[in-house]
């Protein structure tokens, strides 16, 4: 297996790489973000859980501005979050984004899913993009498939190539979006070790999941989101452990004992 | 029986059929350009464009193409002098005003079928796009309109057909294409029904297997999802 560097050599350096400022959004009368204050330091690995329609998709989504912000301020790497145009693109570029239903391209074989981006937003050259590309998909554990279409793959497998394909790009941060929600629960572990694997190597990453083993596990703090708030934020032990708010236990609650 | 068509030899029956087919690649991808910039236009963020583009088609498309290839020739080249860069050549000239005309009227169709394909391809396929740092109009051009293409081959099909017989529009403005000649024919014989047969049967021969080719390849291509 080809060893491949996905993090940035300087990860131990330190300073805040996503910051959001009292961020508001409405989604008609739905106030489905409040006020949201969070600050994302680099290398650091965030899980974002909470029940159905509290906001922490959107959330997820406004950091590459795949959903706009009423107000407030979202900065990436001291940038603020461009408008639409060729700025917002160069910024998404530096955003690796992992949806719940995978959205690999679905006319293009897994190899030509994870070079295109960087052939036509990184201008590489075809052969180096096809290169690092063989080796992501080996690192994923996916490069005996690189030559099939998607809709050929099992969805463990797409989920892993979409990773792949959002790698490439050399990221500064990772968005997971319900990575393993749409899966089947044998598929589930062979995406969440990936991500294990890159939050050990020291991939700065926002994770939405109903996966509460890969929270204790790989998160460095637990947030916690009812009703469009950020209600508790903790380190994984304590969230568990020993919840503050009645909003956090109850769902605690509901979730870990059946 | 058909010792008639002996007769006319500029143009022959062929002849006449060779301008016919001529018009209609010529409008078609003349028209698949024009349609797939419309679509493009009417999915934009831009609202100026979007709002050009909607007018457009509901305009066009709803005029007859006979008016609009009489305009062509009545409006454009007589009032305006638009000679298409033969204002000598009148056979050129004509020809090239019903191409304009056909690609004009036949692109709104092209536009129409395209969206539909566009509105087929899941929202999530651009957003991982778009995620990746593809501009509009990579996003468009590398993910949506591939995609979008290939679940439209079917409707395109239909276009391209009616395209075909509407080329016959063409002779309003004296284009020496089949339905000129067949006009020609029915004028000078006595042979109605044959000639009628004659031309219908030269129309079905060209349309025909490009419908049963693009059904085959609408197939092919399908995505797989």
């Amino acid at each position: 297996m080809t060893e491949v560097s996905v993090a940035k050599e300087d990860v131990a350096a330190t300073g805040d790489l996503v910051v959001l400022k009292s961020v508001n959004k409405h989604f008609g009368a739905l106030h489905v973000l409040q006020d949201i204050d969070l600050t994302i330091a680099r290398g650091e690995v965030v899980v974002v859980i909470g029940p159905s329609g509290s906001g922490k998709s959107t959330l997820c989504r406004t950091i590459n501005r795949l959903e706009t912000i009423d107000s407030g301020s979202i900065t990436i790497d001291g940038k603020p979050l461009p408008h639409e145009g060729k700025e917002l693109a160069r910024l998404r570029a530096d955003v690796g984004m992992v949806f719940q239903s995978f959205n690999l391209f679905a006319h293009k074989t897994v190899l030509e899913n994870v070079t295109l981006g960087q052939v036509k937003v990184r201008k590489k050259d075809k052969k180096a993009a096809e290169e690092r590309a063989r080796a992501l998909l080996d690192r994923v554990g996916v490069g005996a498939q690189a030559e099939k279409y998607p809709a050929q793959l099992s969805g463990g497998q797409q989920q892993r190539v979409a990773i792949a394909r959002a790698l490439a790009m050399e990221p500064k941060v990772m968005l997971f979006d319900e990575p393993t929600s749409a899966l089947d629960p044998e598929m589930i572990n062979e995406v969440l070790e990936v991500m294990q694997q890159l939050a050990r190597d020291g991939m700065t990453m926002i994770v939405v999941t109903h996966e509460m083993g890969f929270a204790r596990s790989a998160a460095n703090r637990v947030v916690f989101m009812a009703d469009g708030r950020i209600v508790e934020q903790a380190s994984p032990d304590q969230f568990f452990s020993n919840p503050r708010s009645d909003r956090a236990k109850d769902f605690l609650s509901k979730i870990l004992h059946h | 029986m058909f010792d008639f068509l002996s007769n006319y030899d500029d143009p022959s029956l062929l002849g006449a059929f060779w301008v016919t087919v001529q018009l209609t690649v010529f409008s078609a991808v003349g028209s698949l350009i024009w349609g797939t910039l419309l679509a493009a236009m009417r999915v934009s963020p831009v609202p100026l464009m979007r709002g050009f583009g909607t007018a457009y088609v509901n305009i066009v498309r709803n005029i007859p193409l006979t008016v609009i290839i009489v305009f062509t020739s009545l409006g454009l080249a007589d009032i305006f002098g638009v000679t298409m860069g033969a204002p000598d050549n009148f056979e050129t000239k004509y020809f090239r005003l019903a191409v304009l005309g056909l690609v004009a009227y036949t692109a709104a169709f092209v536009c129409e079928a395209i969206r539909s394909g566009i509105n087929t391809v899941p929202v999530g396929q651009a957003e991982a796009a778009r995620a990746l740092g593809l501009s509009f109009s990579q996003v468009l051009r590398l993910v949506v309109l591939p995609q979008a293409f290939r679940s439209v081959i079917g409707p395109l099909a239909n276009v391209l057909i009616a395209l075909t017989k509407n080329t016959t529009v063409a002779a309003t403005i004296g284009v020496a294409e089949a339905a000129l000649l067949m006009k020609e024919m029915i004028e000078n014989e006595a042979q109605t029904l044959l000639i009628g047969a004659v031309f219908a049967f030269g129309f079905v021969v060209l349309t025909l297997p490009t419908g049963l080719f693009l059904n085959w390849l609408s197939k092919r291509l399908a995505v797989k999802r």
